[in-house]
């Protein structure tokens, strides 16, 4: 398999589940070579996800990490791209706008935790605002770049063939903007994967984030520990995948072409 | 080229005069910048006749594209005035289509649904009618439902001139068209043109630097100076179509064209 000839089709899935088995086996001797007390061999782990599915946990606290990232996040992107196809529309808006967007975006959604707790209490809407800023960000600063790249000819064109400005802005900015967008919303959609666990560690009973916390503090499980990680890291290729699909729809792909 | 005038689906309505479509009066064009005044266009006086196939000519750099944005509406002038059926131009307008060298289809959108974008006011039937029949006049049939990115250069520029004609403008700017394109596919184009020109007769503004292309289209080759640029002389083809590139008069009008525009060209 040189570096230029398409692998062969058992090549494709033999590599990979060579090198997960692999990491798996160094993971399982590591274990027990190093008789560590803390870390938890494979095969612990795996018990301890059907642990967790015969507790009915597992499911309700995916569905509830899902949850939180869904209403955060569904809301990130109601309010982020149509405020961000404004700001890169109007120039002069975001030129007034900007610099709070610029202080803001750096600051960690985790810095926001005592503020948000003051702010919404404890339960769900913490968690969610801190998703929703999380997300938020990445989302807006997507949609401005990815309007003020559309080309000049796109504009010019329909502008020639008598479309309004809000027609210009729906039929050629958006559709030219997309590809660049569809990448923002899938950037802010693994960050605001990210950001749940780390919120549900702090303000609610429930969610993997919850999962983590609890299973070191109620009697050191560190079996569950790893599951519940595990888990986390699942869903959150699951999802980026089905991001990656929408990339893949034929009036988007031309913008991934170099 | 008067009589001939526009095919009876067009929409705009016939010019009062059959004679001047095109008018320009003492047009100039100076950009600002960096407290710079630099004159592009001088003095710019030029009539075209309805139907009529004109090429602009002249040194790289020199305005010619500068000159179809103010034909178009895109580029309001500093000085002058442009007009179109005796109507002074005030900005872009779907009757007259702007074609670009390059990047001038959108690429999210099909083959069909780029022909049909500036007919969403049209009723679906009419406009799938249309669709069709420029998907014809350009060829690309079978690619209807492809995308700009399976399509070649010249296929590409083929869909930005049905796209443009679908609305059946009363004229076509076409700026420097087939640049992008290898010289085949460049020769295979120009064929290409003058059988969509003398099927759908539109008054045709073309942009180019090279000669060959300008006195194998034109009806009249504009001929502008270098920057700030003037017209320098306007050279008739009285050659009908199609024109053989290898008849004395052919070469006779193109050595006079070569000469016209200077040494740069000839070295």
């Amino acid at each position: 398999m040189t570096a230029l000839s398409k692998p062969a089709r058992w090549e494709q899935f033999f590599w990979p589940l060579f090198a997960t088995g692999l990491l798996l086996a160094a993971w399982h001797y590591g274990v027990i070579w190093s008789k560590t007390p803390v870390f938890p061999s494979p095969l612990a782990v795996k018990k301890g996800i059907v642990e967790l599915l015969h507790k009915h946990v597992l499911w309700a606290y995916i569905g509830d990490s899902l949850r939180r990232v869904g209403i955060g996040y569904g809301i990130a992107v109601i309010v982020g791209v149509p405020l961000g196809l404004a700001l890169g529309w109007y120039p002069a808006a975001l030129q007034v706008v900007n610099p709070v967007i610029q202080i803001l975006r750096p600051i960690s959604p985790i810095a926001w935790v005592p503020i948000a707790i003051v702010m919404f209490g404890i339960g769900d809407s913490p968690a969610v605002f801190l998703v929703f800023l999380s997300a938020f960000f990445p989302i807006v600063v997507a949609c401005v770049s990815g309007v003020s790249n559309v080309q000049t000819v796109f504009r010019r064109v329909g502008r020639n063939f008598g479309l309004s400005p809000q027609q210009l802005l729906t039929r050629v900015v958006f559709p030219a903007a997309l590809p660049q967008i569809l990448i923002g919303l899938r950037i802010a959609l693994g960050i605001a994967w990210l950001v749940v666990v780390a919120a549900e560690m702090i303000a609610v009973d429930s969610g993997l984030g919850y999962l983590v916390m609890d299973s070191r503090n109620s009697g050191k499980r560190y079996d569950l520990v790893v599951a519940a990680m595990l888990m986390i890291g699942v869903i959150g290729l699951a999802l980026d995948i089905g991001m990656r699909r929408l990339e893949t729809m034929r009036s988007v792909r031309w913008g991934y072409r170099a | 080229m008067g009589e001939l005038g526009l095919s009876t689906k067009a929409v705009a309505p016939l010019p009062v005069r059959s004679g001047v479509k095109l008018h320009l009066e003492h047009v100039g064009v100076v950009f600002e910048g960096d407290g710079k005044r630099v004159p592009v266009l001088e003095d710019i006086n030029l009539d075209i006749s309805e139907g009529e196939f004109v090429c602009l000519v002249g040194p790289s750099g020199c305005g010619k594209s500068t000159l179809l944005n103010v034909m178009g509406g895109f580029l309001p002038p500093t000085s002058g005035t442009t007009t179109i059926d005796g109507k002074a131009v005030h900005g872009p307008d779907p009757r007259r289509i702007l074609v670009f060298q390059e990047h001038g289809v959108f690429p999210w959108l099909t083959v069909a649904e780029n022909i049909g974008f500036g007919l969403s006011g049209l009723p679906r039937a009419e406009r799938e009618q249309r669709i069709a029949h420029y998907v014809q006049l350009v060829r690309l049939q079978g690619f209807e439902q492809s995308y700009p990115s399976d399509l070649s250069g010249g296929m590409k520029q083929r869909l930005q001139v049905a796209r443009a004609l679908a609305v059946n403008p009363d004229i076509l700017y076409l700026d420097e068209p087939f640049g992008a394109l290898d010289s085949i596919t460049r020769l295979i184009m120009r064929g290409e043109l003058l059988r969509i020109w003398q099927s759908e007769k539109r008054t045709i503004v073309f942009v180019t630097h090279d000669v060959d292309e300008a006195v194998q289209l034109a009806d009249r080759v504009v001929v502008l100076s270098s920057r700030p640029a003037k017209i320098q002389d306007i050279l008739t083809v009285d050659i009908p179509h199609p024109r053989n590139i290898s008849a004395p008069r052919y070469l006779e009008l193109r050595d006079d064209l070569l000469k016209k525009i200077g040494l740069a060209y000839t070295a």
